[in-house]
């Protein structure tokens, strides 16, 4: 086969953010949350437990790295220093190698407080879809864990196979998700459940002249259905929500709330000021939220002593 | 009398000719996307190699995970039937086949007649099957024929976290930023893949003699990886990867010998077709 340029189809788009309305020297206790995933991390820094900024980047093949990568680049357009911050907790499948972190707390339990955060307090079910493992969680009113299960053994219905499949099919991974409803017919959804199987089942249609944007249909629904499995084996209660990477793709988004007949929590924040000041909402940073949010319980209960330097 | 087996898998397509109970001639080709052309120009081939005729063949039976593609065939016989007649044959001992192709792995138990007592199979995941090894080749970027003989020269034993081959390309790739030596992560690659077909073969029960087919039992490193990780002797057959149409030949003599017992040899029309 005829190669091109090297393209990375599975490249994302980094993202920053810094609000323009909060005075953090104002603040009384500045938190971040470093959540080191095994495909992308994220920053967030707190301010009184409100929303001051985010990085969301691409992990690198450290995890410290990684985590400063993130930090830094969530703070690059403040004045904000590292030595600022009273407290941070690191979280996601690289949270021990958080250099910045005073603490770890595991990501289901960030992600769940997160999530209570963002979609607010109605939120039962939350599915967090990431790089490497997809985990169903259901929570209370308060964000906190009643039950989850996760899939961390199998490429199939997480981010790194849908990354894989656009490399394949040679589409831009966020793309994938609208031009999967350009088509005429919904297709059969890809039969084989392993991701590498898959791409052998993928080159196939391509090679039968199947079109692109059916094939894509065809993987979205195989990953929605996937997912599905994991949620009935857990039980999904509304208010359900998605975070992660694959919430942004609404290829699988959409086909999941189908066969589901449960729809997904609009991803807008629950917070009305968030929402007027046009805060950007991304399903990636519910963990990073959580572990911040952790950090200001901590501080305010006195179960944790503030690090601050400056 | 001349018959065929044919096994068609999920990468390759291997054929047997058999005459009066010996090998007169075999290949093998990669099957591709067009399974049936490739299943048929290989037997075209064959035959012209062996210097006959389709209509010389008095019986053609197809086995493997694509059997019928072979669309010629007049019967088709199950894959762990195939192996278990396959087997028998060359090694009448044998009491647990494990066969790992490119994208299956079987664990079957036979009698000493070789019949099919039970069997396992994965066909789902790619952990625990040729591709997986191809994937971390790969990843190593050495041939899966390098891959297979240096795990022999390992010096330690490193544990691989990754089942899935996906994730396992990723660990492969870090475990060579760590330095790590090839031989040592190719004996990695190979112990991981043999916890898998030995988790397999503990469904069915391990029973001596253990006799390893397919394609992966031409991997030396795999074959001696799954003899530490079952703690037995395993054996490999004459001919591993063919050892599927070799079954499927036997299947066919096997039906021809009936037949003519019985005084009557129906037309292709007639035959009933087994499951594939």
């Amino acid at each position: 086969m005829a190669q091109g340029a090297k393209q990375e189809f599975w490249r994302w788009p980094e993202t920053s953010w810094v609000s323009p309305n909060i005075d953090w020297k104002k603040g009384e206790l500045i938190t971040a949350g470093v959540d080191v995933g095994s495909v992308s991390t994220q920053a967030v820094v707190m301010v009184d437990a409100e929303l001051f900024a985010y990085g969301n980047t691409r992990t690198g093949s450290d995890s410290p790295n990684s985590a400063w990568n993130g930090m830094n680049f969530a703070l690059k357009k403040s004045d904000m220093k590292m030595d600022n911050i009273d407290y941070t907790i690191g979280t996601g499948y690289g949270r021990v190698n958080v250099p910045m972190a005073q603490q770890a707390i595991t990501e289901i339990t960030c992600h769940a407080r997160g999530a209570n955060f963002m979609y607010g307090p109605a939120v039962r079910t939350v599915m967090d879809m990431g790089g490497q493992d997809c985990k169903a969680i259901n929570v209370d009113e308060r964000g906190k864990v009643l039950n989850f299960i996760m899939n961390d053994k199998c490429a199939a219905g997480t981010g790194r196979g849908m990354e894989v499949f656009a490399d394949l099919i040679r589409v831009p991974v966020w793309e994938i998700g609208p031009r999967s409803f350009n088509i005429s017919k919904e297709p059969p959804m890809i039969s084989s459940t392993c991701v590498v199987f898959a791409k052998s089942e993928v080159i196939g249609l391509l090679e039968a002249g199947i079109p692109e944007n059916e094939i894509m249909a065809a993987y979205c629904s195989a990953m929605a259905h996937r997912i599905m499995e994991l949620l009935n084996r857990l039980g999904v209660k509304e208010k359900f929500v998605i975070t992660g990477g694959i919430a942004k793709n609404e290829g699988v988004v959409k086909r999941l709330e189908k066969e589901l007949k449960i729809k997904t929590a609009e991803q807008v924040w629950y917070n009305k000021a968030y929402r007027n000041n046009n805060v950007p909402f991304d399903t990636q940073i519910a963990g990073a939220i959580g572990a911040a949010l952790f950090g200001h319980a901590l501080l305010k209960m006195g179960k944790a002593k503030s690090t601050r330097k400056a | 009398m001349i018959v065929a087996g044919i096994d068609v898998g999920g990468k390759n397509v291997h054929i047997v000719i058999k005459k009066d109970g010996q090998i007169l001639e075999k290949g093998t080709a990669p099957t591709g996307i067009k399974k049936a052309e490739a299943v048929e120009q290989l037997y075209d081939e064959i035959l012209k190699k062996a210097d006959l005729k389709r209509k010389d063949v008095k019986r053609v039976v197809a086995t493997g995970s694509a059997a019928k593609r072979a669309a010629f065939a007049s019967g088709f016989i199950p894959d762990v039937a195939a192996d278990a007649r396959g087997v028998i044959k060359q090694i009448p001992t044998a009491r647990t086949i494990i066969d790992v192709g490119a994208e299956e792995g079987r664990a079957i138990k036979v009698s000493a007649e070789g019949k099919v007592l039970d069997f396992a199979i994965n066909e789902k995941c790619a952990a625990g099957t040729g591709t997986f090894v191809e994937a971390m080749s790969r990843a190593l970027e050495i041939s899966v024929e390098e891959l297979a003989t240096i795990a022999l020269n390992a010096t330690q034993i490193i544990p691989m976290n990754a089942q899935c081959a996906v994730f396992g390309e990723s660990e492969v790739v870090s475990l060579i930023h760590q330095k790590i030596t090839k031989p040592d992560i190719s004996r990695a690659v190979m112990d991981a893949i043999a916890g898998r077909i030995g988790s397999l073969a503990r469904i069915v029960g391990l029973e001596r003699d253990v006799i390893v087919v397919g394609g992966m039992a031409r991997n030396a490193g795999f074959v001696d990886s799954l003899k530490k990780t079952i703690g037995m002797p395993v054996a490999v057959p004459r001919d591993p990867d063919y050892i599927g149409a070799l079954g499927a030949a036997e299947a066919a003599l096997a039906e021809v010998m009936t037949e003519e017992a019985k005084g009557k040899v129906p037309e292709k029309e007639n035959v009933t077709e087994g499951k594939p």
